[in-house]
């Protein structure tokens, strides 16, 4: 027992949600001997929210994950039970996939994944304190809370909202982490003791339902979509053959006035809870106070698993006491005999406003510290494995002494979530829109692995297997599309398909990539009608096909984000450097002063999203760093 | 516009600089700046008392006024009064004072002079400004604005420049910009929460609410053009024949205003015969003294340098000798200039009058809108004059409307303009939702370089307030 437990290990991961397992994936699949500690080890990776994932924005971070080497998408693929590929009507930056998943299904596989990964070991304790190294810069290891000190170069936490977790249901408070398990108390109070600072935020979720008690003829059928999409770029998954519909009802005036009825026991109203909620992801109660004036809000009645009756009613989270819970759902069309498995709840908790971080997530005061996760202020699946793959990659670098491996805004939505984390903070739990990303056309979902993979696959993560994947792909669509440039086709094969599109014929041979870029034209309905271009893509992938049409019919508006784009990156390539003296410049205002002491800006660009950092400092910096 | 700061980059803030305050040559007072971090030290080397003992500039409080020599090794060289201005409490944000000096050249040269051997250097054109803002004393727009203000030279130009100073100006493009994010946020709901059960805008209205934004952008982008003639003088093109009395009538109106007339030196000189301001208007003479007359004026205006003046002009005078033109001459003349004077304005002149025929030429030329002047007796000029002024009013100049006078913030204008345009053909073609973000997003850019960044925060945030997002 000793010898285990002496092991200095290279990397220790505080947490086993989606953001500690693929930070502990990350780091043991790039040669870091890691160790995954977790509170139970029967709910690792488990969705405490909603059984889905992806949605817009959320599915390009999941195909993001998956291109840089990360499991998520995996996972996902293989415990999905519903799929759909949301914003199809609107342009290809917008597409975003998303899958109704089984969430027992989804933690197996998860848990599955992280056992076969050589370098990953266990331990079920609970971290109370962390072992900082004697001048009080580094951290050392970890100490739980049996007692037992583990040993390593680097630790990542992503608690989630563990750390002092509280959960309100009515007037009734519970410590803990996530229904029926407890909070995670000491590392919070070490921490603001070495000067870190922390606040509170608030989240929920709704109550879960017994499905036998429904009766869905009284809502709307949602079903997947009729599609070959999935998650994973790679080949260990396969698109879902059968699905699981979902359905959706509505509350109505009467639901409303049972939950007014409850308002006087409402956590929220009544200030028992501080922390700051998410006005996107707002409670039932919030909403209806909001927006008085609406007659009913959307549900989305939510299977759990293949082979469960637990329903999660999408749209309902509430704090209120769970009998006006009970009360008002049953008002609901198809709610009529509902059988609660347990009420929603809401649930206060500790994080770290995010801006203590650099942008590979380690914190400035403590080095080879890293923060993954909701702890940074984030909410989502999604937003907290991104980061969690970020920080493990990022934690293994630093021990290895490597160049620290940061996205841009351009490169990913990856990027542009940590940036905004790290530049500028968050109020509110964070959470991605595509909104949020200035080169949206850029960041697609179809496009991923391209941008990425040959990244991760530089670094040691992503396989050759993958690496090679996307080279191929690459070949093939530059292929098509020097094809379709230089190639008329003929009017006579072209027309029937031009007519059948009710697309105007052409009277003498025109170039393919001119008869591409008219609405409504495909490459598979050209293949259809052309010998040539059906020969050409005779033995190319769909997502090949898919990737040179999005690069052609759109090719001039991509070219215009490409270069501003590229104006961004010449900012992001003015580095500063970190042990920069801010004091020295007279010209630069207090506040300016304060906060780029505070940030640390790694460069240019980023300083020049920092609020508060106007554009007279950024040229008072520049004229400084010309010198 | 980091782009064009990347490009100052060049100039050091580390030196001291010097220039002349106020306008070249002689006058009663001159004032010379010195602004940077040696300011101090190089004044305390040349500023003494009577007695020639230091007066310790780089001792005394900001805000205070001494008296006192400027000298070089005993030889006095003027009387002066130094301004202390201390950081930040400057104009250019930086240790300062001001020189006030007797007025002659030679005083100024030799004051110069001598900060300049004592460490300082010759500040380039708008320095000073450049500075200012670099400390982070002005918003890009109201230094540019000051720019404005240095260069006006007319009661109106220096309104306009004034207003702009104030905020006027960043507040229009702030209610533009906030009309443009109210359009961003119902195209970004579509697009981020296209899942929500929220009630997505109407492509109509959509498109009313977009040519709107044009709307307020286009006067913006109009008012460019008065604001540009504000600040540059109203073009005049005085066109006729030589013997119509051309170059005496510029003459009396320059002779009125000699003393307030001045000179552009080195900059369009040799398109611009000369400038006056009458009411605080200021007025830009265009030369049109290549016109020949061989045959036939206007056919001669047509091949003519002068041709190109009557292009450039918002006013063009067409004087004639009365004694040498018939009614029937007049309106041939008048026909063809009217072909080539497009927007502008039309003033015909009658020349040479004198007081026995006048009332028979008023006659002869009554079916026209003529002013009768003698430009060789002064007859009538003061009317001359109120028509010209008179002409510019009904541009509908009002200086409580905004007016944009900057021509990088015309250009951010015009390509706001241009993606909403294409915006508007994308609403009607239908394009996709997030290929219109882009049109958008390129407004919204435009307008942030003007102002100052719309984030996305900004946008989400508009959509939070208004609409009842979230599961």
């Amino acid at each position: 027992m000793q010898n285990i437990l002496t092991q200095q290990y290279d990397i220790i991961v505080v947490g086993a949600g989606h953001a500690g397992c693929e930070a502990a994936a990350a780091a043991a699949n790039m040669g870091s001997k890691v160790l995954l500690v977790t509170m139970n080890m029967q709910t690792i990776a488990q969705m405490s929210c909603n059984p889905a994932m992806g949605g817009i924005a959320k599915g390009q971070i999941v195909r993001e994950i998956d291109a840089l080497g990360g499991y998520s998408g995996i996972v996902s693929d293989v415990s999905a039970i519903q799929f759909r590929m949301l914003n199809r009507s609107k342009g290809p930056a917008m597409w975003s996939p998303r899958s109704q998943n089984d969430r027992m299904l989804f933690a197996a596989k998860w848990r599955e994944m992280l056992e076969q990964t050589p370098n990953v070991d266990f331990w079920q304790d609970m971290v109370r304190s962390l072992i900082i190294s004697k001048d009080g810069k580094r951290v050392e290891g970890v100490i739980t809370g049996l007692g037992i000190e583990f040993k390593a170069k680097a630790v990542v936490l992503t608690n989630g909202t563990f750390l002092n977790g509280v959960i309100h249901i009515g007037e009734k408070q519970l410590g803990g982490g996530r229904t029926g398990e407890s909070a995670s108390h000491g590392i919070t109070e070490q921490l603001v003791k070495l000067g870190f600072e922390s606040g509170r935020m608030k989240t929920g979720t709704p109550p879960r339902i017994d499905g036998r008690s429904l009766d869905y003829s009284k809502m709307e059928v949602q079903d997947g979509d009729d599609c070959n999409y999935k998650f994973s770029f790679s080949d260990a998954t396969q698109p879902l053959k059968k699905q699981v519909p979902c359905h959706i009802t509505y509350t109505n005036e009467k639901v409303h006035e049972i939950l007014r009825t409850g308002f006087e026991k409402s956590p929220m109203f009544q200030g028992r809870i501080q922390g700051l909620g998410p006005r996107y992801c707002p409670s039932i109660e919030d909403k209806i106070t909001r927006f008085s004036e609406r007659e009913r809000h959307q549900l989305f009645v939510e299977p759990e698993g293949w082979n469960t009756v637990e329903i999660y009613v999408n749209g309902f989270s509430t704090s209120l006491p769970e009998d006006v819970q009970y009360q008002a759902l049953r008002l609901i069309p198809g709610f009529e005999n509902a059988k609660m498995f347990r009420p929603g709840y809401a649930i206060e908790y500790d994080y770290f406003p995010p801006t203590q971080l650099g942008l590979t997530l380690e914190t400035q005061l403590i080095e080879n510290l890293y923060l993954a996760g909701q702890i940074n202020g984030t909410t989502g699946y999604e937003e907290a494995a991104c980061q969690g793959l970020i920080a493990g990659m990022n934690a293994h670098l630093k021990i290895n002494e490597k160049n620290p491996f940061v996205l841009n805004r351009y490169d990913a939505y990856i990027g542009v979530l940590i940036d905004d984390l790290v530049t500028k903070g968050t109020e509110e739990p964070y959470r991605m829109f595509t909104s949020r990303a200035e080169y949206r056309l850029l960041l697609r979902q179809d496009n991923a692995d391209v941008r990425l993979t040959p990244l991760s696959h530089q670094l040691g993560l992503a396989s050759q297997e993958r690496f090679e994947k996307v080279e191929q792909k690459i070949k093939d669509y530059e292929k098509v599309i020097d094809y379709f440039k230089n190639t008329s086709a003929n009017p006579d094969e072209i027309n029937p398909y031009l007519s059948s599109v009710n697309s105007a014929e052409v009277n003498q041979k025109m170039r393919y990539y001119n008869i591409l870029s008219r609405p409504d034209v495909s490459i598979k309905g050209i293949a259809g009608s052309c010998k040539d271009v059906d020969g050409l893509c005779e033995y190319l992938s769909e997502e090949t096909i898919e990737q040179a049409e999005i690069l052609m019919k759109y090719e001039g508006y991509l070219q215009r984000e490409q270069e501003n784009a590229e104006k961004l990156k010449r900012l992001e390539d003015l580095k500063i450097n970190p042990n920069f003296n801010y004091d020295t410049i007279v010209s630069l205002g207090t506040e300016a002063k304060e906060k780029l002491k505070k940030f640390k800006p790694a460069s240019i660009g980023q300083a020049s999203r920092i609020s508060g950092i106007n554009p007279a400092d950024i040229s008072v910096l520049l004229v400084h760093m010309g010198r | 516009m980091i782009e064009e700061i990347l490009n100052q980059m060049k100039i050091i803030l580390n030196d001291t600089i010097t220039a002349l305050a106020t306008p070249h040559g002689s006058g009663a007072i001159a004032v010379i700046r010195l602004s940077g971090k040696k300011s101090f030290e190089i004044i305390d080397k040349v500023f003494f008392d009577k007695e020639f003992k230091s007066k310790k500039i780089a001792e005394q409080k900001g805000y205070t006024i001494h008296f006192g020599i400027i000298a070089e090794s005993d030889i006095v060289i003027d009387e002066v009064l130094v301004s202390v201005f201390r950081n930040p409490h400057s104009y250019s944000g930086e240790d300062s004072v001001e020189i006030s000096c007797h007025g002659s050249v030679y005083i100024q040269q030799q004051i110069l002079q001598l900060l300049l051997k004592h460490g300082a250097r010759m500040a380039n054109p708008g320095e000073f400004t450049l500075r200012a803002f670099l400390n982070g004393k002005f918003d890009l727009s109201q230094a540019e604005a000051v720019a404005d203000l240095i260069a006006s030279n007319s009661g109106l130009s220096h309104q306009v420049a004034m207003q702009q100073m104030r905020g006027g100006f960043s507040n229009k493009i702030k209610i533009l910009r906030d009309h443009l994010v109210n359009f961003a946020s119902l195209v970004e709901l579509e697009l981020d929460f296209s899942e929500e059960d929220v009630e997505f805008a109407d492509r109509t209205d959509l498109k009313k609410l977009v040519h709107s934004i044009i709307g307020i952008i286009e006067k913006l982008v109009m008012s460019f053009e008065v604001g540009n003639v504000i600040k540059n003088g109203i073009p005049v093109a005085i066109v006729g024949k030589p013997n119509a009395g051309k170059s005496t009538l510029l003459n009396v109106l320059l002779e009125d205003d000699r003393a307030i007339v001045s000179d552009i030196p080195g900059t369009t000189r040799d398109t611009i015969e000369d400038e006056m301001i009458i009411d605080g208007v200021l007025f830009r003479f265009i030369d049109t003294a290549g016109i020949r007359t061989t045959t036939d004026v206007i056919e001669q205006i047509g091949v003519n340098k002068a041709f190109d003046a009557i292009k450039k002009s918002a006013i063009v005078i067409y004087l004639f000798d009365a004694h040498e033109i018939s009614s029937g001459d007049l309106k041939l003349e008048i026909d063809l200039i009217k072909e080539h004077i497009g927007n502008s304005q039309l003033v015909i002149v009658a020349n040479k009058i004198d007081v026995e025929n006048l009332e028979d030429l008023k006659k002869e030329f009554a079916s026209y809108d003529v002013i009768y002047i003698s430009a060789k007796e002064h007859k009538n000029i003061n009317e001359l004059k109120q028509k010209l002024v008179g002409l510019f009013d009904a541009r509908t100049v009002n200086t409580t409307e905004t007016i944009v006078t900057n021509a990088r913030h015309v250009d951010s204008l015009k390509r706001a303009n241009e993606a909403l345009k294409k915006a508007i053909a994308g609403l009607d073609s239908g394009i996709a939702g997030d290929l219109l973000a882009v049109e958008i997003r390129y407004a919204l850019d435009e307008l942030g370089s003007i102002t100052g960044e719309v984030t996305n925060e900004d946008l989400l945030d508009s959509i939070f307030t208004r609409f009842c997002i979230g599961k």
